[in-house]
């Protein structure tokens, strides 16, 4: 498009470039009121016609079949170059007001083609202090308390009240961490409260089965991994502490532990470590854990191979819940493989920094953080009927034939799941 | 158990070893309380007789011998070299005084019980660690330096020994970091720092033990007499972030790579000492499972470990907490917060926050 092109932004002339006697014209632009070429322009500008076949040529180049196109351009192009003309009149400069003093760039030309170019630079104290001097201390309190009420409702006072001792509790270190590091207080209020959006209002998430998670004690819940980075965790906690209350506790693995921030917020949001101890001990606990067995085989896994199972670890969520006699809670999630379609991997440098995978999907390395975004699929979160297993006997955990028996049936359970879930899609942002 | 015993201390010269004897021998079931170490103790030893000697020579063995020792409590497995000079000192120190005096022990025919003080370092600090050590786990990754090293290597030591000598009660007390006004350790050396440095990123759990906890565990363990190896340290955890900003000090987060040089600069200005061992402490943390001291060993920590760490920060210059108070001061202004409810950080809309119940 011809508007991009002459956008009047940065140096006029060639950018950066001294001749040797003369300055750059970006510095000849910096220096007070020194300009000479805005003062041309501004005479120039009287004669608007001319200013807008310039700016109307390079559309008629290129397109010179079309011809309404160029002719609205050119309509819009006077309106463009008269403006500078207009304007000097009502921003002309007046002694008592800072604020205009500091723009050079951006004073228009009339502005600075008059005779007080001698005028000192403006200081950030004339500025900063000059609007909020006279304000009244009664405005500020009035418009604290109209901000109060806007933020809080009408019962801002106690409102205010709780969310300081909120704070208060946060700053003095007044609050209880769990033994894995959990800290209920701030999951609460803030870790879930930054996710609850995400979770309702970008991928819609529909809950089904609620009914399947035990209200109290602990149980195990075990689902499919997707989606490149472990957003389906998050999600998954959110939906469960939003419908039953409850926290869940994921178990991660040692890699999660190892970053820095990654690891910190991982424990503070209640999760451990994947092995089978901490299992055991939260299961005896009474939480209510999650599990994801595919691990990083679920998540780094290739689009084309979405919604395919992968191997469920060696069944160690199995032995843990066999072991303790909680029941197994199959979950399905669908619509989390396709947040970030991954088409690609660089295997080399993912073994350099020592992690299982590089991402490559087709937003990002390309559109740099952008890429980062999910799209925004919807998902469906199903909970299947619990699988007891405090109906085997005492040693069943010291059973392989045992243990890879449950193994699969949770996962036949949660692919049969996942292909019901996928038939009654109607399409995959739908 | 029967009176008229005589208990052997290592380790008296320094502070906790010393308060150890001196109230063990006061104790009603114990005739004679002998403490041992290389320099002679700069604080009132009590009823204690104090025999200067070496652990790392075979003088031990005399000396147990010569006073009838029935039980030995090891104390003398130090964290820091200190005043002992380098590291290598150290090292003879722990391990090969612990050698020497185990050979002392299972020579004599008197010797019923030895006590261990160990350390939670033991069970290392990684990211692969469990969140909670039980008595039967093993670090992650075997210690490769320092204070670790000398603990793991002493506690096979004090193993090899209870298996040659099944007559013996072994009792092996492996302590969290312990924390008190008086205590010199690289850990309360690292909290009386002006501005706490921490690793960027990683906020570890810590648990601590109360220095008059460790004394009267220490105590039971003579006392009571329960062989095996238990977790001493007290009630919950503390993440650090949380302790510092209990204690209400000033810290800077430092990047991993930055937090070794600062821990050597620091050692050079003999203001602090991040030994490796610190360094993953304070990165991963670790926490501890007490049950067994509970159920088997009998003994209860009167300070948690909140406790604990409050009782010291007590003791150190008080910070200047400004924003706690200006906090205060705000929250004076306002009605009190009659129920415990948190604060709603999502806040509602007025409209739906004073919704009239409509009238039917």
């Amino acid at each position: 498009m011809a508007d991009a092109e002459i956008i009047p932004i940065g140096t006029r002339g060639q950018p950066g470039r001294a001749t040797g006697t003369r300055p750059s014209s970006a510095a000849r632009g910096l220096a007070p009121g020194a300009a000479k070429k805005p003062t041309r322009k501004g005479a120039d500008a009287a004669a608007p016609t001319e200013s807008a076949t310039a700016a109307g040529k390079p559309a008629d180049t290129r397109k010179p079949a079309d011809t309404r196109k160029p002719a609205a351009q050119r309509s819009a192009a006077p309106k463009a170059a008269a403006k500078p003309a207009a304007e000097p009149a009502p921003a002309a400069p007046r002694d008592d007001d800072p604020v205009i003093r500091t723009a050079s760039l951006l004073d228009p030309p009339a502005a600075s083609a008059l005779p007080e170019q001698a005028r000192p630079a403006a200081r950030t104290e004339e500025r900063g202090a000059g609007p909020l001097a006279g304000i009244p201390i009664g405005d500020w309190l009035a418009a604290f308390q109209h901000a109060a009420r806007e933020l809080f409702g009408d019962q801002w006072e106690p409102q205010l009240a709780r969310f300081l001792a909120f704070l208060r509790r946060r700053v003095t270190g007044d609050y209880a961490v769990d033994e894995y590091g959990f800290d209920a207080e701030i999951t609460e209020q803030f870790f879930m409260a930054a996710l609850r959006p995400i979770a309702q209002k970008w991928f819609r998430i529909e809950v089904r089965g609620v009914e399947n998670i035990p209200t109290t004690g602990g149980a195990l819940v075990v689902s499919n991994h997707s989606g490149t980075i472990p957003v389906d965790g998050l999600m998954t906690m959110v939906s469960i502490h939003d419908q039953t209350g409850r926290f869940l506790r994921p178990l991660g693995a040692d890699l999660v532990f190892r970053m820095p921030v990654v690891g910190t917020v991982a424990r503070k949001g209640g999760a451990t470590l994947a092995c089978s101890e901490d299992a055991e001990r939260m299961l005896r606990g009474g939480e209510l854990v999650g599990v994801w067995p595919e691990g990083f085989k679920g998540i780094g896994k290739p689009f084309s191979d979405r919604y395919k199972l992968q191997r469920f670890g060696r069944g160690g969520f199995v032995s843990a819940a066999l072991r303790t006699g909680v029941p197994i809670v199959p979950l399905s999630v669908v619509g989390a493989e396709e947040i970030y379609p991954l088409v690609g991997n660089i295997p080399s440098l993912a073994r350099l920094l020592g992690v299982p995978y590089i991402p490559i999907t087709p937003f990002f390395p390309l559109l740099g953080p952008l890429g980062l975004v999910p799209l925004p699929s919807k998902w469906l979160l199903e909970f299947g009927e619990p699988i007891r297993t405090d109906e085997y006997d005492a040693g069943a955990a010291e059973d392989p034939m045992l243990v890879f028996n449950v193994t699969d049936q949770v996962r036949e359970t949660i692919q049969q799941t996942l292909y019901s879930l996928l038939m009654q899609r109607q399409s995959v942002f739908r | 158990m029967s009176a008229g015993r005589t208990v052997l201390v290592t380790g008296v010269s320094r502070d906790l070893g010393r308060t150890f004897a001196r109230t063990l021998a006061t104790d009603p079931g114990v005739d004679r309380v002998i403490g041992v170490d290389v320099i002679p103790p700069r604080g009132d030893l009590g009823d204690v007789t104090f025999v200067r000697a070496d652990i790392r020579n075979p003088v031990i063995a005399k000396v147990i011998a010569k006073e009838d020792v029935d039980t030995v409590v090891h104390m003398s497995v130090i964290a820091t070299p200190g005043s002992a000079g380098a590291r290598g000192t150290m090292k003879e120190l722990n391990v090969i005084g612990t050698m020497q005096l185990l050979a002392a022990c299972q020579k004599s025919d008197q010797v019923r019980q030895l006590i261990v003080k160990s350390s939670t370092t033991a069970y290392g600090a990684s990211n692969r660690d469990p969140a909670m050590f039980t008595e039967e786990m093993e670090p992650r990754r075997p210690p490769r330096t320092g204070y670790a090293k000398d603990v793991s290597e002493v506690e096979r030591y004090v193993r090899g020994f209870a298996r040659r000598r099944p007559d013996v009660d072994v009792t092996l007390l492996r302590c969290a970091n312990v924390i008190g006004a008086r205590v010199v350790s690289p850990v309360t050396s690292y909290f009386r720092l002006p501005v706490v440095p921490t690793v960027l990123g990683y906020d570890p759990r810590l648990q601590f033990l109360h220095e008059s906890d460790l004394n009267r565990a220490l105590r039971h363990a003579v006392v009571a007499g329960r062989p095996g190896t238990f977790n001493i340290a007290g009630d919950g955890l503390l993440v650090l972030s949380q302790a510092l900003r209990r204690m209400g000090r000033a810290s800077v987060p430092l990047p991993a790579f930055a937090f070794g040089g600062l821990g050597s600069a620091l050692k050079s200005a003999r203001r602090a000492d991040l030994s490796p061992e610190l360094v993953s402490f304070l990165t991963y943390g670790r926490g501890v499972d007490t049950t067994r001291m509970r159920t088997e060993f009998g003994f209860e920590p009167h300070y948690s470990t909140a406790g604990a760490f409050e009782e010291f920060a007590a003791t150190l210059p008080p910070a200047a907490r400004r924003s706690e108070r200006a906090l205060a001061a705000l929250a004076d202004r306002l009605p009190p917060v009659d129920d415990d409810r948190p604060a709603q950080l999502t806040v509602a809309p007025a409209s739906l926050a004073v919704a009239p119940v409509p009238e039917v």
